[in-house]
């Protein structure tokens, strides 16, 4: 039924000598919302813009819809992008942005005016045709810039951080849209954020990037709760990385010892064995604090460092050896621990993820 | 507080004022009866009807339009081309191109006279319309082309990218995106260019030949040897239409909406 | 990939050919003649009239006269004498312009623009009017009761020079506008706030974020000034003559071409050396307010 819309082969790209991209491969069925994320200067936009055809990569190959268009003009793809700044042509009105790319297909005029009525409609948009992009504030450019990639119905819609100027408002009912849209027309959109908390809300699959390479590739859930790598887990779940060494594997279990102390956690179907390095991801709110604590107990141990509240949730940091730092988050405002407490870090043996330290230094 | 601010302005004024005074009086003169421009004998409009009547002034006039014309539209063409295929080529030597395609304003105009007079006799060039035209192309090239580039370096390069995108060939992005949007440079540039060509004397002076005189070539003679009245009616004329011109060009250039665009939403921060 | 680059090859040649007439004008027609000036300068001159293809440095020898060399250094010093007023003048009106309102600064932009574009010609005629025997400056001074006799200031010296500033004085106010109109005048504020003189102010913030325009602007009034012969013409009669004058006499009237070429390239030279003093001293590379 579904079929593959898009697929990128081993693609490698380097500017003036800097490698960009190394050896992205990744393949997207029809219908699918998959999204890059990762910080700026991770590839991502130079990605999308291989595949528009805006850029030729050094080696790799793009298919689209299984045909290889690595060396095709990107004029001559059916694939359409949403600029991160709109890129609304400023001398035409809304009306002949949207309509543009059926005037270059020589299209009767009619027919055009139809087609763009119907994706005002689409966008809700209705009654703006005139109006030129000067007169139409963030959120309307936003529309218009997606009507106007839309209306050839391109079998892969490309979009680079769209809702990067919007307000925070804005950008949740955007965001909302932008899916509903994307269900009913059932193009596969290709998004690209810096922003994990849209990612993980829109995506079908997201492709957590870093230095030109992917570092996860996955649902949202598996990238969030089952991070690959310790980049992963910080930057989706904003987790904390523990490092240490396995003291012995009872059954699923493992038991590891790190400078600060000691814990457990679930293999995951992972093979350990004592004596070896191992790196955990703990999310900060599913660590648990202790103030009173025998001693000899497991955990690791530290010191109560500040105390804040952001996003109804309170941040505790304790800190660790070697300047490290745990970061633990809980609901409410009240706790009785304050800083120079000393304190017990523990977790539920599942809640410790093991990851790759791929990518990140161990400090 | 008030009265510090207003020294300024009555600064701007005063010199305003002075600017204008040569030329009022060139125009007052043209109103004199007298053909000496030491008294003042009464009003009088004879030396307009003396104008009219002078073909070769009028032959004059309207060699200066064909060589402005012709010279500002060519610059136009080759320094709006010129500036857009240099931000696509990387050749080796276009720095040192683009360097020389501006000496003809960076230099004394008498030297580019002096250059363009040995040269074209070096090629037997027959001095006159032709020398005219490719001497004021040289110089109105660099205004076109130093707009433009100034224009295309401020422009939103996924403009064209996003019609490339949505399907348009690159000769068709030229022409629905690139070049509307360089019009208002292209325009100033050429019409700066125009008013040079017009305006010349120097470089004019070296490459003309004996049957072809320019307005200001005529002027300029006229004002060494010996002026009548009449270059001061010519001169008002003249003047009436740049005031035209320049009323013209204001209208014109009263912004369009389009062209203040993007205002108030800044680029997408990363 | 032979595809690619194939693809890449014609797209590159259709682009090549949107610079090609740019390349082609400016090789034949601009670095051509100039090749051929600084060739000229080092032939002979011929007997009656042309040009002996011999190789000398004998034009060079001949700047070298006092003569020339004193004409030199009287157009040097009427470049300087012209900008430094057209500094002195200028400046204070561009920067004055900038602090005007919206609308104000459209009206004066426009008010500037008339007489910039009026032919230089007709302006330099009105001077001519006020400054001749029995004109309009000399009734007015003996109005005043400040002479009695005619001053005749009609070719002489100081005419030539009110004739330069009032025809170069646009490009400074242009360039010291477009600086001036970029400067953030609540630096100056903060300078005052800071405990520093209205003096000081202006010249630890505003001269200084200024002083790209008003360095191009003393490009842009110094270099023509050079050449500007027929002001010195038409103003001065035959009293002043500039490195301009002289090489116009060279080739039209004593059509000693290689002489005059000479004495460009040694224009040309100097004016070089002062474009290149402007780009070291003011690390820019296009003139402000040209554009």
């Amino acid at each position: 039924m579904s079929k593959t819309v898009l697929e990128l082969q081993e693609i490698t790209k380097s500017f003036s000598g800097t490698p960009v991209l190394n050896g992205i491969s990744l393949k997207a069925e029809q219908g699918e919302f998959i999204t890059l994320l990762g910080s700026s200067g991770c590839g991502k936009t130079t990605t999308l813009r291989i595949i528009a055809g805006l850029e030729t990569p050094d080696s790799g190959r793009v298919l689209l819809s299984g045909k290889d268009m690595t060396d095709t003009e990107p004029n001559k793809r059916d694939v359409n992008t949403v600029f991160q700044n709109y890129a609304l042509f400023p001398h035409m009105n809304v009306e002949q942005n949207i309509g543009y790319s059926l005037k270059i297909r020589k299209r009767p005029k009619t027919e055009i005016r139809g087609e763009v009525q119907k994706m005002l409609s689409l966008v809700q948009l209705t009654g703006y045709e005139k109006r030129m992009p000067s007169e139409l504030s963030g959120g309307q450019r936003q529309r218009v810039a997606i009507a106007r990639s839309l209306i050839n119905r391109p079998q892969l819609l490309l979009l680079d951080e769209p809702l990067g100027a919007l307000d925070l408002q804005l950008r949740r009912q955007m965001q909302q849209e932008l899916k509903r849209l994307q269900k009913k027309l059932g193009i596969t959109f290709i998004y690209i954020t810096h922003d994990q908390e849209e990612a993980l809300n829109m995506s079908d699959r997201i492709a957590v990037m870093m230095d030109g390479r992917f570092q996860q590739l996955g649902t949202p859930s598996e990238v969030y709760d089952s991070p690959k790598t310790a980049y992963v887990a910080r930057f989706v779940g904003s987790a904390n990385i523990v490092y240490g060494a396995v003291e012995c594997v009872e059954g699923e279990l493992v038991r590891f010892t790190s400078t600060d102390g000691s814990g457990v956690f679930h293999c995951r179907g992972n093979r350990f064995e004592p004596g070896r390095p191992v790196t955990l991801a703990v999310r900060g709110e599913q660590a648990v604090l202790t103030k009173e604590f025998e001693k000899g107990s497991r955990g690791l141990f530290g010191t109560v460092k500040e105390k804040s509240f952001a996003g109804g949730m309170l941040r505790i940091a304790v800190s660790l050896h070697n300047d490290l730092e745990f970061i633990c988050s809980r609901h409410g405002i009240d706790s009785e621990l304050v800083p120079g407490d000393r304190v017990r870090i523990s977790w539920e043996p599942q809640n410790a993820c093991p990851v790759d330290l791929d990518g990140e230094e161990r400090i | 507080m008030k009265n510090r601010t207003k020294l300024p302005n009555v600064y701007l004024g005063v010199l305003l004022f002075l600017m204008y005074v040569p030329i009022f009086l060139v125009i007052l003169y043209s109103f004199n009866e007298s053909k000496l421009s030491s008294v003042w004998s009464g009003f009088s409009l004879k030396w307009y009807t003396e104008l009219f009547r002078d073909r070769a002034i009028f032959e004059a006039l309207g060699n200066t339009l064909i060589l402005g014309v012709i010279s500002s539209l060519s610059a136009g063409v080759i320094g709006t081309l010129g500036a857009f295929g240099m931000t696509k080529v990387n050749f080796k030597t276009k720095s040192a191109v683009e360097y020389v395609s501006t000496l003809p304003i960076m230099i004394p105009e008498i030297i580019l006279g002096m250059v363009f007079m040995a040269f074209f006799s070096l090629l037997g060039l027959p001095f006159g319309m032709t020398t005219l035209i490719l001497a004021h192309t040289a110089f109105c090239i660099p205004y076109v082309y130093m707009l433009v580039k100034a224009r295309l370096v401020g422009m939103d390069k996924s403009l064209a990218e996003a019609a490339l995108d949505l399907g348009a060939s690159p000769l068709r992005v030229f022409f629905d995106i690139t070049l509307p949007l360089l019009l208002p440079a292209i325009v100033s540039g050429m019409l700066l260019a125009f008013a040079m060509s017009i305006d010349d004397v120097i470089i004019s002076v070296f490459v003309t030949g004996v049957n072809t005189n320019t307005l200001p070539l005529k002027i300029y003679t006229q004002l060494k040897t010996g002026v009548t009245p009449k270059i001061n009616a010519l001169c008002t004329l003249m003047f009436a239409a740049t005031l035209l011109l320049c009323g013209f060009a204001a209208f014109l250039g009263r912004t369009p909406k389009h062209k203040k665009q993007e205002p108030e939403s800044g680029r997408a921060g990363r | 990939m032979s595809g690619n680059r194939e693809k890449k090859k014609r797209r590159l040649r259709g682009e090549a050919l949107t610079v090609l007439p740019l390349y082609v004008f400016t090789l034949l027609f601009v670095l051509g003649p100039i090749v051929y000036m600084i060739v000229l300068s080092f032939l002979t001159r011929a007997e009656t009239w042309g040009v002996l293809p011999e190789f000398t440095l004998q034009n060079y020898k001949n700047i070298a006269e006092p003569v020339y060399l004193e004409t030199f250094w009287e157009s040097i010093k009427l470049a300087l004498t012209s900008t430094v007023l057209v500094i002195l003048i200028g400046y204070p009106f561009g920067y004055f312009m900038a602090k005007l309102t919206a609308k104000w600064k459209k009206r004066t932009m426009m008010l500037l623009m008339i007489p910039f574009w009026t032919s230089s010609l007709i302006r330099l005629y009105g001077w001519i009017i006020i400054f001749r025997a029995g004109g309009i400056l000399d009734k007015l001074l003996m109005a005043l009761h400040v002479t009695e006799k005619s001053v005749k200031i009609l070719y002489t010296y100081p005419a030539v020079v009110v004739g330069m500033v009032y025809a170069l004085l646009p490009f400074m106010i242009f360039a010291v506008y477009s600086s001036a109109e970029k400067l953030d005048f609540s630096l100056v504020e903060a300078a005052r706030d800071l405990g520093a003189s209205p003096m000081k102010a202006f010249l630890t913030v505003s001269l200084k974020l200024t002083l790209p325009g008003l360095l191009s602007g003393v490009v842009l009034t110094f270099v023509p000034s050079m050449g500007l012969f027929f002001i010195a013409d038409i103003l001065g009669g035959n009293k002043v003559v500039l490195v301009g004058n002289l090489i116009q006499e060279q080739l039209m009237k004593t059509h000693n071409w290689p002489f005059a070429a000479a004495l460009s390239v040694a224009l040309l030279a100097l004016t070089s050396l002062f474009m290149f003093l402007y780009r070291k001293l003011s690390g820019v590379k296009d003139l402000e307010g040209l554009v």
